[in-house]
């Protein structure tokens, strides 16, 4: 109750634009796994950029493109302080996690990886880390693996040196479930690939918006995220990479502001971070991420998270009061938060999401693009909810009521 | 509660749950599976052919109630008529589910599929057991999907 007062009181709703729009019925928004809404903090940001100093980036030495300059790097330095590096050079920008991603299966695992090498994954990916390593396995003749899911909702640690070998060069796994909540031992689970000399990339798209990171305690080589998931604009991803990492790399994309010189034969790249930066970037977007960072860390961080925390865990024993309906994962003993996946016996989840739609609340129906995830549930399908700081106890009363009406609309 | 009756009407709700030819079938001439990759609804449609006529048909699988719904509409319509009427039926079914319009007045029971038209998301599901029906009648016995 002390932290919902504190939310009150802060009365964090006020900030959001599409929280407060008087002509149109209230928006119930349970969706944020996907993405987060925008304060008016970022969207001023991004404003500000636009009609008082729109310039591009590392070009032009006049006023404004110099504070264009300042303001895209300031934000560089802001999210390096953010996820616990002293290193600006760790921080790329890109438009995406799923582009983030890639980046790495392009610039490091297809020129390092070669035939008989393994890619460790887990079951639980989003297709995003899961898809762009098939590709770089076909590309360099390298095996994709994977540590399996346990019914309860976590990854099955029970005999890691099935999975942890000599050939092991790179696990990507991500730090939380985009469908299950559950998050993962990442720790331990960097302990091990570093026993067997595996580099390693955590997914952090689902946990970033809500926890505290520290890479540097991790001691991870690639940490990736999206901007609008955690109230930032969409558009721009991060990429963490280690220095000596990234150094050894390929650039990703060749054009402007990456290189440092250019004959018509050849190029020599840029230094790091902007090797990896290729062409303009997506500058108002970056500057809004700093406003969303600035934003998150004036509620304070750990506030977010025991606020998420505690909307997760009233939803999940309310969901679990209702008859016919089973909440995946979210088991005793399974740090997990934030996000709900649950299904029917007898209403398709389209049809419940489409319903709660019609109530105004509005809800995930599908695969959440995590088939191997649903595959090991027999399912389909299953209705996610997910939730953010400004999501209220109210507001999980009217998702209950909402499915108590669905359920007994299709009775 | 209004708009709700608009897409999920009585009938339909009916069909869901208690689908009509909702079986398998083990003499059929031609079957033909057919897949949403959006939300996973996965069917299969069996179809008895004599001579130019479907002398029966049924369909199995899982699917939100718009897409089974459909699905057992289309086999109680289709249910004696001749191949050319369901490529017939076929056309206007399609055409009524993306335009909201009749236009033809053999779409008979499948009119209770109209408000499908509103959401776009929901056509590919109304549609789901028709281009299944179509592949079979084009004579191509692969996979379909709504995508
Ligand atoms: C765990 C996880 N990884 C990756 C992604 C992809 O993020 P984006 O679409 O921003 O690239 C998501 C987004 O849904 C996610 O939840």
């Amino acid at each position: 109750m002390g932290m919902n007062n504190m939310f009150d009181l802060y009365n964090i709703r006020s900030n959001f634009p599409i929280f407060n729009q008087p002509d149109l019925p209230p928006l119930v928004f349970l969706d944020n796994a996907s993405t987060t809404q925008k304060p008016t903090q970022v969207l001023e940001a991004v404003n500000q950029f636009y009609c008082r100093y729109n310039a591009n980036v590392h070009r032009g030495i006049y006023k404004i493109a110099e504070q264009a300059t300042e303001a895209y790097e300031s934000v560089r330095d802001k999210v390096a302080e953010f996820i616990g590096t002293a290193d600006r050079r760790n921080i790329v920008f890109t438009k995406s996690t799923t582009e983030s991603i890639n980046l790495v299966a392009y610039s490091w695992a297809r020129k390092f990886l070669k035939t008989g090498d393994e890619i460790l994954v887990t079951e639980m990916e989003h297709h995003s880390n899961l898809v762009p390593w098939q590709l770089a396995a076909q590309h360099t003749g390298a095996t994709l693996k994977y540590i399996p899911l346990n019914k309860s909702g976590s990854l099955d640690m029970s005999s890691p040196e099935r999975y942890f070998t000599k050939n092991t060069k790179l696990v990507a796994i991500s730090h939380q479930s985009n469908v299950l909540g559950t998050i993962n031992s990442v720790k331990e689970i960097i302990g091990y690939a570093r026993d067997v000399g595996a580099k390693t990339l955590i997914d952090g798209a689902q946990f970033v918006p809500h926890s505290k990171l520290d890479v540097q305690n991790l001691d991870c080589d690639f940490y990736v995220f999206s901007g609008h998931k955690m109230m930032g604009p969409t558009g721009v991803g991060i990429l963490y990479g280690k220095a000596d990492m990234l150094e050894t790399m390929d650039p990703f994309l060749g054009g402007g502001d990456m290189i440092l010189s250019v004959t018509m034969e050849k190029a020599i790249w840029n230094d790091i971070p902007y090797k990896f930066e290729a062409g303009t970037p997506n500058i108002a977007q970056v500057i809004g991420l700093g406003a969303a960072i600035d934003f998150m860390k004036n509620m304070n961080i750990d506030s977010i998270d025991s606020q998420v925390r505690m909307l997760t865990s009233t939803a999940v024993s309310r969901l679990r009061e209702i008859k016919g309906l089973t909440v995946l994962g979210h088991e005793n003993g399974i740090d997990s938060t934030s996000v709900i996946s649950f299904f029917h016996k007898d209403i398709h989840p389209h049809d419940i999401a489409h319903l709660l739609d019609t109530f105004g609340i509005s809800v995930r129906a599908g695969h959440h693009c995590a088939q191997p995830v649903m595959d090991k549930y027999d399912l389909s399908a299953s209705v996610r909810v997910s939730f953010y700081v400004y999501n209220t106890i109210d507001e999980i009363e009217q998702l209950i009521s909402g499915l108590q009406k669905t359920m007994e609309y299709f009775r | 509660m209004d708009n709700l009756r608009e897409l999920y009407q009585q009938v339909i709700l009916d069909h869901n749950k208690n689908p009509r030819n909702f079986r398998f079938m083990e003499d059929f001439t031609v079957k033909a599976d057919g897949h949403n990759p959006l939300c996973g609804d996965k069917l299969q449609l069996f179809i008895k052919i004599d001579g130019d006529y479907i002398s029966d048909i049924s369909f199995m699988g899982s699917g939100c109630a718009i897409s089974k719904a459909s699905a057992s509409i289309m086999t109680e319509e289709l249910k004696g008529k001749s191949i050319a009427d369901a490529e017939k039926l076929f056309k206007n079914f399609r055409n009524m589910i993306t335009s909201g319009e009749i236009t033809s007045d053999d779409i008979g029971k499948l009119e209770v599929l109209t408000g499908v038209h509103k959401y776009p998301s929901r056509v590919k599901c109304a549609l789901l057991a028709w281009h299944t029906l179509k592949n079979i009648l084009d004579q191509n016995d692969t996979t379909t999907t709504t995508e």
